[in-house]
């Protein structure tokens, strides 16, 4: 966990590559330093991974659709609308989004 | 006076003041650096153009906002948010304790949605223009209303909002909108005046430059000089200044500390070219807010002029001036020379900066003044020093803009 802190802290500095991501606590590293970018007054040092983000976190559905460009924009995966539930909680992110990154 | 004595429930007096400017972040500091000649034009990259001059503001944008705002919301949001607050406490405003459905919002802007229109084609200019990489942030950014609006939603006001577009003399324009819906009863307070963004976008520069109107210089905060015979354009500048309003009766019923009256004001229109000034609208213009303000021109101490430096002009702005206050007596200064011009806010700030001289007789120069071109000259033009005189009880602020539009504002001492 102190690595994600450290990674929120620098999303742009340490973000990975697409081809870099192997494993579902690589996609939650990603997801997590997209979030710090899009929510950034929120701490999200001690965000449970089964959780729902947006009972942890302030994320509005406009985040969201900011959280799916930014997956659009830095790695090229599309998240169709029908799937925005998989993008619940960062173990169903990690879950929904490692095979595209695998791609 | 030649016109009839106002009721006090009808007068409308400025009872706050919000701003930030290149060189100012409170109208203290802002005066302070006004007095002392101190510019504040900085170099800064500009997309496609290479460097730029312009004038920046360095308020602390997280005084007010969250970062998820100042994120998704716009420069000129930011702005008016901090102005706004700002205003409110130099008031002695509490939101806690007004009816916030009787608040009113009215911003003046000179442009908006360039910079964000900018942001976004550059944006997808990275992704061989397809528009699925398009923000969905771009149509709150870009509505017209964005700044007011976004000032509603900050502080939670549930009166009316919107902005007033009207080129260069938005300012003006905003604080009349304010002054006139109180005299209305729309609202019992206002929250009016102008902010600006455009050191953003690009294309105001470019247009400039197309133009031939954009300053240059060796030296940034020599750039901008008003009626120097060297004068050779505009430094565009960011910034805001809003006003609390309040109609004098409810101003004395809390206690209000009164710094000046909105005594009279004019709006007009020139109708003949989208570009070039016409100096005897202006003459309209400034008779029409002297008249309404029941006095006559030698009854203003202080002129604050609109000059931008360029030739034309300020040229043409001194020939209107000479026409009404011949005789007169009356002070004339300039603020751009110090912040350049900063478009929808420059009519606010430029009042705000020389509201002080009501209380202390005291106004600031122009600067960068060093070869007067004879085509301005002005008798008692305040230049490179301060100037004290016996006193200042009114103030005209001049603010024109582009297709023609005209504005004058009349402040008064208020006993």
């Amino acid at each position: 966990m102190t690595e994600l802190t450290e990674l929120t802290k620098y999303p742009e500095e340490k973000i990975m590559t697409a081809a870099a991501v192997t494993t579902h606590e690589d996609v939650k590293k990603i997801v997590l330093a997209i979030i710090a970018e899009v929510a950034p007054d929120e701490d999200l040092s001690n965000l449970k991974p089964e959780g729902r983000l947006r009972d942890q976190i302030e994320l509005d559905s406009m985040d969201f659709l900011d959280i799916v460009m930014e997956l659009r924009k830095k790695y090229g995966i599309e998240v169709p609308e029908a799937d925005y539930g998989k993008l619940a909680t960062l173990d169903s992110c990690a879950e929904y989004l490692l095979p595209k990154f695998l791609k | 006076m030649r016109v009839r004595v106002k009721d006090a429930s009808e007068r409308v007096v400025i009872t706050g003041i919000g701003l930030t400017a290149p060189n100012g972040n409170t109208l203290a500091e802002f005066r302070r650096n006004l007095l002392a000649g101190r510019p504040n034009i900085q170099r800064i990259p500009m997309r496609y153009m290479g460097e730029v001059f312009a004038g920046v503001c360095n308020f602390d944008v997280l005084k007010y906002q969250k970062r998820k705002e100042v994120r998704n919301g716009t420069r000129a949001g930011s702005v008016a948010i901090y102005c706004a607050s700002e205003a409110l406490a130099d008031a002695g405003l509490s939101l806690a304790g007004l009816d916030r459905s009787r608040v009113g919002v009215y911003i003046g802007i000179t442009e908006h949605g360039n910079v964000e229109t900018e942001n976004e084609v550059y944006n997808i200019s990275k992704f061989n223009y397809d528009t699925k990489f398009w923000t969905h942030h771009h149509n709150p950014r870009t509505v017209a209303n964005n700044p007011a609006g976004e000032v509603t939603i900050n502080l939670g006001i549930t009166g009316p909002h919107y902005t007033i577009g009207a080129a260069c003399a938005a300012g003006n324009a905003g604080l009349i909108q304010g002054a006139q819906m109180l005299r209305l009863g729309e609202v019992d307070v206002a929250i009016a005046g102008g902010v600006s963004e455009s050191i953003q976008t690009f294309g105001i520069f470019a247009g400039f430059k197309a133009q031939g109107a954009l300053a240059h210089h060796d030296d940034p905060n020599q750039a901008s000089r008003p009626f120097d015979r060297d004068r050779n354009g505009i430094v565009v500048a960011e910034g805001g200044g809003l006003y609390i309003l309040e109609r004098l009766s409810d101003a004395r019923r809390r206690g209000a500390r009164i710094i000046a009256e909105v005594a009279g004001y004019g709006l007009n229109s020139d109708a003949t070219d989208a570009v070039l000034p016409n100096p005897e609208r202006q003459v309209e213009c400034m008779n029409a807010a002297i008249a309404r303000a029941g006095l006559g021109p030698e009854d203003i101490d202080l002129v604050s002029t609109h000059a931008t430096a360029t030739p034309q002009g300020d040229a043409q702005e001194c020939e209107a001036l000479r026409r009404v206050f011949a005789g007169c007596g009356t002070h004339f200064n300039n603020t751009k020379s110090f912040i350049g011009h900063a478009m929808g806010a420059a009519g606010a700030l430029e009042l705000a900066g020389n509201l002080p001289s009501l209380l202390d007789g005291i106004i600031h120069p122009t600067i960068n003044l060093d070869n007067l071109d004879p085509a301005c000259e002005l008798p008692n033009l305040v230049a490179q020093r301060p100037a004290q005189v016996r006193r200042v009880r009114a103030i005209l602020n001049n603010s024109f803009g582009m297709l023609g539009i005209n504005s004058a504002v009349v402040v008064t001492a208020c006993e």
